[in-house]
């Protein structure tokens, strides 16, 4: 159970004011925290509880769902230890960054990449902030849910006949 | 006695249209270029079974060398300037297929990335329907196109500073 997991009740004992909830799915461990606490969560879990391997880093895009627009999520995995954890942040579309993971994984920088290529989510203090997959000159972020489908510059699709 | 028919019957009289477009339809040599999973049913009309050799076409993986292109895929907003390098890379005269659905109209990506049809930047001389077209249909198209060389009229005089060249329609 949640309760009983490793890197929960360590965090729940150093940074208690920072974690917003703590949820488990068919054994998958998810704990959403604070953006501001983000680094000093991040370190902790990689130097002290081993969660050494940075498997993923993206974003949702909750558009008119959620107060806070966009969450970002760090799928982690510890290698010695053989389990998972995901940490969740919120993001809020007025205040669109979030300090940079590449000083604990070095891997999160062509992820954060992407992250800002498609969600426009800045990362302070990124080493090489630019597009990844989309052209350099590209205007806007196609991964928000405000982008239209088949990009700025066409008339939207309206069904078979239009 | 005299010298009649120092050669034999080894003369054959034709234009010159007909020995130079023959011999251009009769060695098509495409850039080695896929991009999708059409690039794999290429892959295969190439391979033994159906033996793209026997009409002469043989992949050449340098643009320098090749004189038709098979846009072989799906053709994204960031793949398009390369492609448009490799094609302007090819010397004169060249040819372009348009293999599948994506290259044709983009096919089911009607998205922000995705180029709507390779026409949108090359002149394309084939279009191959399919998703992705078996590669009985590739042969077909590779013949329609030989059939539109043969077609071609004065491209040689053109080349040397005789004449004009005279388009040809669709087949």
């Amino acid at each position: 159970m949640a309760e009983n997991n490793r890197a929960v009740l360590q965090l729940k004992e150093k940074f208690a004011a920072s974690i917003i909830n703590v949820v488990e799915f068919r054994g998958e461990v998810t704990v959403t925290v604070k953006k501001d606490a983000i680094i000093e969560i991040l370190s902790f879990l990689k130097q002290s509880l081993q969660y050494n391997l940075l498997t993923d880093l993206t974003a949702v895009d909750y558009l008119g769902r959620k107060e806070e627009r966009f969450m970002l999520v760090y799928l982690l995995y510890s290698i010695p230890n053989k389990d998972r954890l995901r940490i969740k942040t919120p993001v809020a579309e007025a205040d669109c960054s979030i300090p940079s993971a590449t000083q604990v994984w070095r891997t999160a920088n062509w992820l954060e990449r992407e992250v800002f290529d498609l969600f426009g989510i800045t990362f302070e203090n990124h080493p090489d902030l630019r597009r990844i997959l989309m052209k350099d000159d590209w205007v806007g972020h196609p991964l928000r849910k405000d982008y239209p489908l088949q990009g700025p510059d066409r008339e939207p699709y309206k069904g078979r006949l239009s | 006695m005299g010298v009649d028919n120092p050669l034999g019957e080894n003369i054959i009289t034709t234009s010159l249209d007909a020995l130079v477009n023959w011999s251009r339809k009769s060695s098509i040599w495409p850039m080695t270029f896929g991009l999708a999973c059409c690039a794999i049913e290429m892959m295969a009309t190439g391979a033994s079974h159906n033996d793209l050799d026997r009409f002469g076409i043989i992949f050449r993986a340098s643009p320098r060398q090749s004189d038709c292109i098979i846009i072989a895929g799906t053709v994204t907003k960031k793949m398009l300037p390369v492609i448009m390098t490799v094609y302007e890379q090819m010397p004169e005269p060249k040819w372009v297929i348009a293999m599948g659905a994506c290259a044709c109209s983009g096919g089911v990506f009607d998205t922000y990335s995705v180029v709507q049809g390779i026409d949108e930047a090359l002149p394309v001389d084939v279009y191959i329907p399919g998703c992705p077209p078996r590669p009985e249909a590739l042969l077909f198209g590779l013949m329609k196109l030989q059939d539109k060389i043969m077609k071609d009229k004065n491209s040689f005089g053109s080349a040397i500073g005789l004449g004009e060249r005279i388009e040809t329609v669709a087949a």
